[in-house]
């Protein structure tokens, strides 16, 4: 146990403050829930949901929740049902077979709800493209809010990304 | 002379024809008639053969039928046995009998190429979903990639298990984190677990066929994101494949950084993947320590070869960011820290009883199975199988540096924890060694396009294991076929064979110690 605590005072506090993203890399969607902001103000529940993607994505949203970015910081955290959930994150090209499913996981999820898309495949379809597996871009599916691109984008990226939907 | 050509030819004498347009040449293939296509793979296995892959191929291109082929290895000789099938009766012998990963790669022959294995056990579809049209067979030339494909009805047939008490708990595809999909169904008997069905697919997005869309150059774009976290083994692997065919020189400085770009690659996942595997046995503080070191390289990475996890910068012909001697000292100083943290935190796992408790005869793969499911990588080294491309098919500065292969024979959730352990340990090591050892020189060529008719092949060893590209040059210089064998094709069997006996909260536990690719996987 002593080793886990000077361990821990060792590391200290390493969280950073959130650099900034440039406009291209985030982008607004059609649809906007107004309010939203008002509604979740200081917590806001994310369900992750990959579609097809390549995992590249999935490992920065977990860099997201390491303690450099620390989005627990903002209120934002992760969590494993889609009925808790305020937001979707949603990665990768919509394959064919993933396709109801995340139709199902939007349905799931309570109104008022945000859907952001991540990566270059999640807004649309980058290099995989549509064809007979794939759909396309998150959008084409369900509505979305915002879109964070990158192949893939960094957390810094993401956490702006979150941050601008929440916003409004 | 090569053993396994040698019980090959004992067996079929004058039925085995060389192909001299397989390169490189070390890599033998031949032609057999099909109906000895299984019992060529029974003499292999007599000569102790692992099967390390199973495709198909459309060579309607050079006005044959389809092509069904198996790739064997034994110790560093590949021998990869083709067997030619005619398009209005596409049957060839199952091989699911003789050795069990055949199964998979069988049903998805079956299922995407529309080539049949006679007496395979069990033929339901594989990665083609039930709402697919039955006769759509994407791997085919006659199929149009581009068009989308109607939904039908159907079901798909779960293996079932029936008695008193014996109750089902079906999980996914949506899974309860940040993870990739697919879906897992378990049989189970109070919390024991009698049995795991796998079901992938989720994340089919056509990369085999895509690849016939694109340039011998381009493709090493979707090579490296075929498995994010593994894109740099992956661009290696396609990139040596195609330099085979070739004959390209890479710059002896290419190769160096590769191995550089390879053993970060390899750290950075062991790290992540030891804190994950800790905190799914609740000891959150080794995930959070461990991230926070990943974090640091990946932003090294950023700092030196501008991508977090060196995205791109692999290329047939050699590489396109070079190590300057600043970044050799970040590098130095950055294996230092991470050399000094990761010590300490190692004592901290070895010494937490409660921690061992849950990782010690956790979802064991006896050596036995290992062997016969032919794993590969992390997990056939935790089960006794000293299997490295590194050793037995090095690319420079390999075969230069040597590389000391962790073998554990426990097959559980620790052992594979603690191949990982050794393995970032070997990995500081080699990267010291190239970092101080880097040869001067260009770091790329121009890459000169392949010959028509002629395929490459490559194997190299990714943090998850052996990574296999098999490409085929079509009648005009384009790509007809690239076969992708991703480490996860072969272990995702291993991880059903684990789980069995085994309590269902202990299955998030062994998932993640195997922590196989869905996409690698689903293609
Ligand atoms: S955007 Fe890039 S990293 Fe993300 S899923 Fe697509 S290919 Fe992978």
């Amino acid at each position: 146990m002593i080793r886990i605590l000077c361990q821990i005072f060792r590391t200290g506090i390493i969280t950073e403050p959130l650099s900034h993203t440039e406009n291209e890399v985030i982008e607004t969607g059609t649809k906007q829930e107004e309010a939203v902001g008002k509604y979740f103000s200081r917590s806001l529940t994310i369900r992750q949901v990959d579609s097809g993607s390549c995992n590249g994505c999935e490992l920065e949203i977990h860099a997201v929740n390491n303690s450099f970015y620390n989005c627990e910081k903002y209120g934002i955290h992760f969590t494993a049902s889609p009925r808790f959930a305020d937001m979707l994150l949603v990665t990768g090209p919509v394959t064919r077979n993933m396709e109801i499913a995340l139709k199902r996981t939007y349905n799931a999820t309570p109104s008022p709800k945000l859907v952001v898309a991540v990566g270059d495949c999640g807004c649309n379809g980058g290099i995989f493209g549509e064809s007979y597996a794939s759909v396309g871009g998150v959008g084409k599916v369900i509505p979305v809010d915002v879109y964070i691109r990158g192949c893939p984008p960094t957390p810094a990226d993401i956490l702006n990304g979150i941050l601008k939907a929440v916003s409004g | 002379m090569s053993s396994l050509v040698d019980a090959l030819t004992a067996l079929l004498g004058t039925d085995v024809q060389f192909d001299t347009r397989q390169y490189p040449h070390s890599v033998i293939s031949c032609t057999v008639p099909r109906d000895k296509f299984g019992r060529a793979a029974k003499a292999l296995k007599k000569a102790y053969a692992l099967l390390a892959a199973e495709w198909a191929t459309d060579e309607t291109a050079f006005g044959g039928g389809l092509a069904v082929f198996a790739c064997f290895r034994w110790g560093s000789e590949y021998l990869i046995v083709r067997s030619e099938l005619p398009l209005d009766d596409p049957s060839f012998p199952s091989l699911t009998k003789k050795y069990l990963p055949a199964y998979r790669f069988e049903r998805q022959i079956h299922s995407l190429m529309g080539a049949v294995p006679a007496g395979h056990p069990d033929l339901r579809p594989w990665i083609k979903f039930e709402d697919w049209p039955q006769n759509a067979f994407p791997l085919r030339k006659s199929f149009d990639a581009r068009q989308s494909l109607p939904r039908m009805k159907g079901d798909y047939q779960w293996s079932k298990a029936e008695g008193e008490g014996v109750y089902e708990i079906p999980v996914g595809p949506v899974h309860a984190g940040i993870i990739e999909p697919g879906h897992f169904r378990f049989q189970a008997v109070g919390e024991m677990v009698l049995n795991l069905e796998e079901r992938l697919g989720y994340v089919h997005k056509g990369i085999e066929k895509k690849f016939e869309t694109f340039s011998f150059l381009d493709g090493v774009k979707l090579a490296g994101r075929v498995s994010g976290d593994t894109t740099v083994a992956h661009s290696i692997a396609y990139s040596i494949a195609v330099e085979s065919m070739t004959g390209c020189l890479v710059p002896e400085r290419a190769h160096w950084l590769r191995a550089l770009f390879l053993e970060r690659e390899r750290i950075a996942n062991h790290l992540g993947d030891i804190g994950a595997i800790c905190n799914d046995a609740a000891f959150a503080f080794m995930l959070y320590q461990l991230s926070r070191l990943r974090e640091l390289m990946l932003r090294t990475n950023y700092k030196l070869f501008g991508h977090r996890f060196i995205m791109d910068r692999v290329v047939p012909g050699g590489v396109t960011a070079d190590l300057s001697g600043d970044g050799k000292k970040d590098i130095v100083e950055e294996m230092d820290m991470i050399t000094r943290e990761f010590e300490r935190l190692i004592v901290i796992y070895d010494q937490n009883p409660s921690l061992e408790d849950r990782v010690r005869d956790t979802g064991l793969l006896s050596p036995e199975k290992a062997r016969e499911l032919c794993c590969v990588g992390i997990v056939a080294r935790a089960s006794g199988m000293n299997l490295d491309c590194r050793l037995q098919n090095p690319f420079p500065p390999y075969d230069r540096l040597g590389v000391n292969v962790p073998v554990l024979i426990s097959g559980d959730v620790h052992a594979r924890v603690w191949v990982r352990v050794e393995e970032i340990r070997e990995s500081i090591r080699l990267i010291r060694a190239i970092v101080q050892g880097l040869p001067h020189g260009p770091i790329n060529v121009d890459a000169v396009l392949p010959p028509s008719d002629t395929a490459g092949f490559a194997a190299v060893e990714g943090w998850r294991g052996e990574i296999i590209y098999w490409i085929q040059a079509g009648p005009g210089a384009e790509i007809n076929r690239c076969m992708v064998r991703d480490p996860s094709s072969v272990n995702w069997i291993g991880l059903e064979q684990a789980i069995q006996g085994n309590i269902v909260p202990d299955f998030p536990l062994c998932n993640k110690s195997f922590n196989q690719s869905y996409s690698g996987h689903d293609l």
